[in-house]
């Protein structure tokens, strides 16, 4: 297959010189969309080729880029500044492709951030990194050094009138970073509390101003696309989504690791690029694309990975980076390490994810221990409900609900398994967590 | 108390890459923590006089986030992942192994004030777990022998 985001990748993660890539014709997108097409000429061709946000959510990027205000007809009208921010605080649990991109071709993350910013308008653009991936900042930094020295960013660039300043935020770590308004308050140095939709960032975002977040690899296939087209990119795909898309792998596989395959590859071709379930076991079930994608299981390995194909299962391709659980795993255990991640890392805006969260972990943990008792399951089916989508403030709590639910729904008999005999009554008198004493 | 020059100089620079320059208490934040290994109460005073923002707003944004040490931390700050990957691939037994030869648990440091021990969520390693991270170090498909041996690159 044709590699797109990662033919520039070496194994050792050992970026081009911008020299380098070049050569590989890195830059010509670039130049193609200032010199050749008018800004809205790029952001029609993104909606065109069908590019869906690959952070999770798999919102279209162009009908995205579409919602911002245009002020090439009156530019008095234009606001100090418009930005483009991209999401890199992939947090995401069993998610580490975004790092990948970064640390092994930040030029084309450059590039596309470059073409985004010109095809919306943006004048000052942002990479919002989780703390931890040092690396990633100084790969990235020195690619926006080269880039400037270069010419490709700064003032009247390539004598066009546009104008760019690019940075790097390096976050200080916290999950709710990577929803999209919540990632605002952070980069402006507030906490990360997400925040009311509507207005849209588009229409008020970085200190009020118009703005779009992209994630990483989503804005990585820009350049392809404006140098190849919308049908070529179209064709990319085998089932409805165009595109590829880097797909990973970890827990029990064989060669945990990432790969680059079209859209729609069949999910038993993916478990086996990566060498199927370790030690000889059998699937248990399977996170398709990240900690808050609904559970799939082996009734599923037909499906075509891609947003229509996932979704049509009752899942998400989410990140595309799917968690592989043999059939040696409790089910609770698992449904508690994620709850607990959920719990820990809700912000604490709304009172449902606030306290439902570390409840359901309570119920969980207890159920671990052998302490359950009789409507614990309906308990957690009551969660699932409670916490669902509309019911909180953001999407943390609903997506926290993804694998409980699908859990529910395959594992119902394993978990209510758990449950001894003799617990005979739900005493709403004792705290949930008393008997497993933490 | 007042933060040194070069602490000053590198939060003002940050300061200009903002339209509000208040918004890099983030920044001034790991600043000073980067100067200093932790964020006392006198040194958070000190950087939120130089952002412009009260000492309460910098409280708010230096415990919400889990890289900002409000606490002395040891040399050197070991963080585990504790997420889905790591677990499915036996952080449990690293992380008993860590606390049995460190002799202390989540939170605490080593008397001789070598070693700091703290969960993490998922780092982004998870094609290597169990995985863990020392000061800006991944080490990733850790083993008990394999533990040893990197705590030893780190007197």
């Amino acid at each position: 297959m044709e590699k797109v985001l990662t033919k520039n990748i070496r194994d050792n993660r050992e970026p081009m010189t911008i020299g380098e890539y070049e050569q590989a014709g890195g830059w010509e997108a670039y130049k193609k969309a200032l010199h050749e097409m008018k800004p809205t000429e790029v952001a029609g061709l993104v909606k065109e080729a069908g590019l869906r946000g690959r952070g999770g959510a798999g919102f279209p990027t162009g009908v995205k880029w579409s919602f911002m205000p245009r002020f090439e007809e009156n530019p008095e009208k234009r606001p100090a500044h418009v930005y483009l921010v991209v999401n890199a605080d992939e947090m995401e649990p069993g998610t580490f492709k975004d790092r990948l991109l970064m640390e092994g071709d930040p030029h084309q993350l450059i590039e596309a951030m470059a073409i985004a910013s010109y095809a919306i308008g943006a004048d000052i653009a942002y990479v919002f990194i989780r703390g931890e991936y040092t690396e990633c900042q100084r790969k990235l930094q020195r690619a926006i050094d080269e880039a400037m020295e270069a010419g490709y960013l700064g003032q009247d660039i390539l004598g066009t009138g546009f104008n760019l300043k690019m940075y790097l935020h390096m976050s200080a770590g916290r999950y709710i970073c990577g929803e999209e308004s919540a990632l605002l308050s952070a980069l402006e140095g507030r906490r990360a509390v997400p925040r009311h939709k509507p207005p849209f960032p588009a229409a008020s975002g970085l200190f009020g101003q118009p703005t779009t977040v992209n994630n990483v690899e989503t804005i990585c296939n820009v350049p392809h696309i404006v140098k190849n087209g919308a049908e070529w990119y179209k064709s990319l795909g085998l089932h409805k989504d165009g595109g590829t898309k880097i797909f990973g792998a970890s827990g029990h596989v064989a060669r945990p690791g990432l790969v680059e395959l079209p859209l729609g590859t069949k999910l038993s071709d993916l478990l086996d690029h990566f060498g199927g379930v370790r030690g000889g076991r059998k699937l248990k079930a399977l996170l398709p694309g990240g900690g808050s994608t609904p559970l799939l299981t082996d009734e599923h390995l037909n499906t075509p990975m891609d947003y229509e194909g996932v979704g049509a299962v009752g899942s998400r391709l989410g990140t595309g980076t799917m968690v592989v659980i043999d059939d040696q795993t409790p089910i609770v255990g698992v449904l508690k390490n994620l709850e607990h991640f959920y719990a820990q890392e809700s912000c604490g805006w709304c009172t449902p994810c606030r306290d439902g969260l570390p409840w359901v972990e309570r119920i969980l943990t207890n159920l671990e221990a052998g302490h359950g008792k009789p409507g614990d399951i309906e308990l957690l089916d009551l969660h699932v409900k409670l916490l669902g989508p509309g019911k909180t403030f953001c999407a943390h709590a609903p997506g926290a609900m993804g694998p409980l639910e699908s859990g529910l729904k395959y594992f119902r008999d394993e978990l209510a398994a758990l449950i001894p005999p003799e617990a005979d009554t739900l005493d709403l008198t004792q705290p949930a967590n008393a008997a497993s004493n933490n | 108390m007042k933060l040194s020059q070069t602490e000053i100089e590198a939060i003002q620079h940050e300061m200009t890459l903002y339209e509000d320059p208040g918004a890099a208490t983030i920044e001034a934040l790991k600043i000073v923590q980067e100067h200093r290994g932790w964020v006392s109460d006198e040194s958070l005073e000190a950087a939120a006089a130089v952002v412009g923002v009260t000492p309460t707003q910098m409280e708010a944004v230096a415990t919400f986030y889990n890289l900002i040490f409000r606490q002395p931390v040891g040399r050197h700050v070991i963080m585990i992942c504790d997420s889905i990957s790591c677990y499915l691939t036996g952080y449990e037994e690293i992380l008993a192994y860590l606390k049995k030869t460190l002799g202390i648990e989540f939170g605490q440091t080593t008397p001789d004030n070598r070693f700091t021990l703290l969960p993490i969520c998922c780092l982004g390693n998870c094609d290597n777990g169990p995985a863990m991270r020392i000061n800006t170090d991944y080490h990733g498909r850790l083993t008990p022998d394999k533990v040893d041996a990197i705590l030893a690159e780190y007197p």
